[in-house]
């Protein structure tokens, strides 16, 4: 490499770093805000304000869900801490028991959280029914891969 | 190694060597592309959550990838243009971005496709989809720069600097399903550990990822060609090959 190509190179290599270095503080600045959704554990600390519209993210706990008409209610836990959900409103097709979802909405003064909207959230895991089933037989599995067969 | 990669970056030599392998990896794509669909649509099983909406995973996968993959070679084209001033370098960056643009769109529409049946919702801005859009932004971006000068050589340079500096957005995209809660569910092939998903289904999107890739160096190809033509239209041997054809 000839001494200009040296140094053209190193002009590209340092504006890579400058604008890594910069992504990476203002992505820190604004992590709060990136967040999707928080957690039932995030509202229960406090760290929310009422009266404010937010979105929580959650696995539905299974034996929770009140249906009366288009008006449901269930629980939502992240495993540490749970918190009671009101929607009134069309469920998406995945909505069931021990599926992740996101709700959208406001906390009333009773602390239960009431949606305006409820989006479900799938996950990674990709198989057949019956590869499912069967795992779901073998108790031993984590939780996560046993399957809701259709 | 160097003396090929020398030869071949010459116009002319690249023209000849292009136009010997296009026909065949134009059939190569065309014939994964369609073994791929075959065992993706009419082969794999049901999803044991999602049912038979997931199959639009074989284009959708393969898009997304495709999207960040072009804008690395862009980028890095534009690179290597730029610090050892090869001129097929700069050719191959900007005729990669309408590719890499059109890959992340079809990510986009498809993904939306995908998510009003599953999440209840055509669009979410969650980290991975908004940090998806604005890679869209940076291609359109890319060239609008290129077409805004008259001048070719500033033209690529202009626009190769923001390939470049708009390649701190592909690391973003990779992994903003890690770092911050999205709707969007984290990564299914490229955990360290088994990949969670059956190989009945694995098979055909990497079928299909293999022929997006492709695809996309056979219409690389077939632009680079054509500019190439264009740039050295004064020569002799473009002449000649006019004159022959």
């Amino acid at each position: 490499m000839s001494p200009t190509q040296k140094q053209r190179l190193l002009v590209v290599v340092i504006v890579m770093v400058g604008i890594g270095i910069t992504a990476t503080l203002t992505l820190l600045a604004f992590q709060e805000n990136l967040l999707y959704f928080v957690s039932p554990t995030q509202i229960k600390s406090g760290e929310l304000p009422q009266q404010r519209q937010f979105r929580v993210g959650g696995l539905v706990v299974e034996g929770t869900i009140q249906r009366d008409g288009v008006k449901v209610q269930f629980d939502l836990t992240d495993t540490a801490n749970s918190i009671t959900v009101v929607y009134n409103g069309i469920l998406p097709d995945l909505f069931r028991e021990g599926q992740g979802i996101v709700a959208n909405g406001k906390l009333d003064d009773s602390g239960i959280f009431m949606a305006s909207e409820v989006l479900a959230k799938h996950d990674e895991n990709y198989m057949p029914p019956e590869v499912s089933e069967a795992l779901a037989k073998a108790k031993d599995l984590p939780e996560k891969f046993k399957g809701h067969p259709r | 190694m160097m003396k090929f990669i020398h030869r071949f970056a010459s116009p002319r030599e690249f023209f000849r060597i292009s136009g010997r392998l296009l026909p065949w990896l134009a059939s190569l794509t065309l014939l994964l592309m369609l073994i791929g669909l075959y065992l993706g649509l009419l082969v794999a099983p049901p999803d044991y959550q999602q049912g038979e909406s997931y199959r639009i995973m074989f284009i959708h996968v393969p898009s997304a990838w495709m999207s960040l993959f072009v804008y690395t070679v862009m980028a890095g084209a534009a690179a290597i243009g730029m610090i050892w001033r090869i001129k097929l370098a700069h050719v191959v960056a900007m005729n990669s971005a309408p590719i890499g643009a059109s890959f992340t769109f079809l990510a986009l529409v498809t993904g939306s496709l995908w998510g009003k049946p599953m999440w209840g919702a055509w669009w979410v801005w969650d980290a991975r989809l908004t940090s998806e859009l604005i890679l869209l932004f940076l291609y359109l971006g890319v060239m609008a720069l290129y077409a805004a000068f008259e001048d070719r050589r500033t033209a690529q340079r202009a626009a190769g600097l923001l390939a470049i500096v708009g390649v701190v957005n592909v690391p973003i995209i990779h992994y903003s399903v890690m770092w911050w809660n999205t709707l969007h569910q984290g990564p299914t092939v490229s955990k360290l550990d088994a990949p969670s998903i059956h190989l009945s289904m694995l098979v055909p999107l990497l079928v299909m990822t293999v022929a997006f890739t492709l695809f996309y160096v056979v219409v690389l190809l077939m632009r680079t060609r054509w500019e190439i033509i264009d740039q050295e239209r004064r020569s002799n041997w473009v002449e000649e090959f006019l004159e022959q054809t």
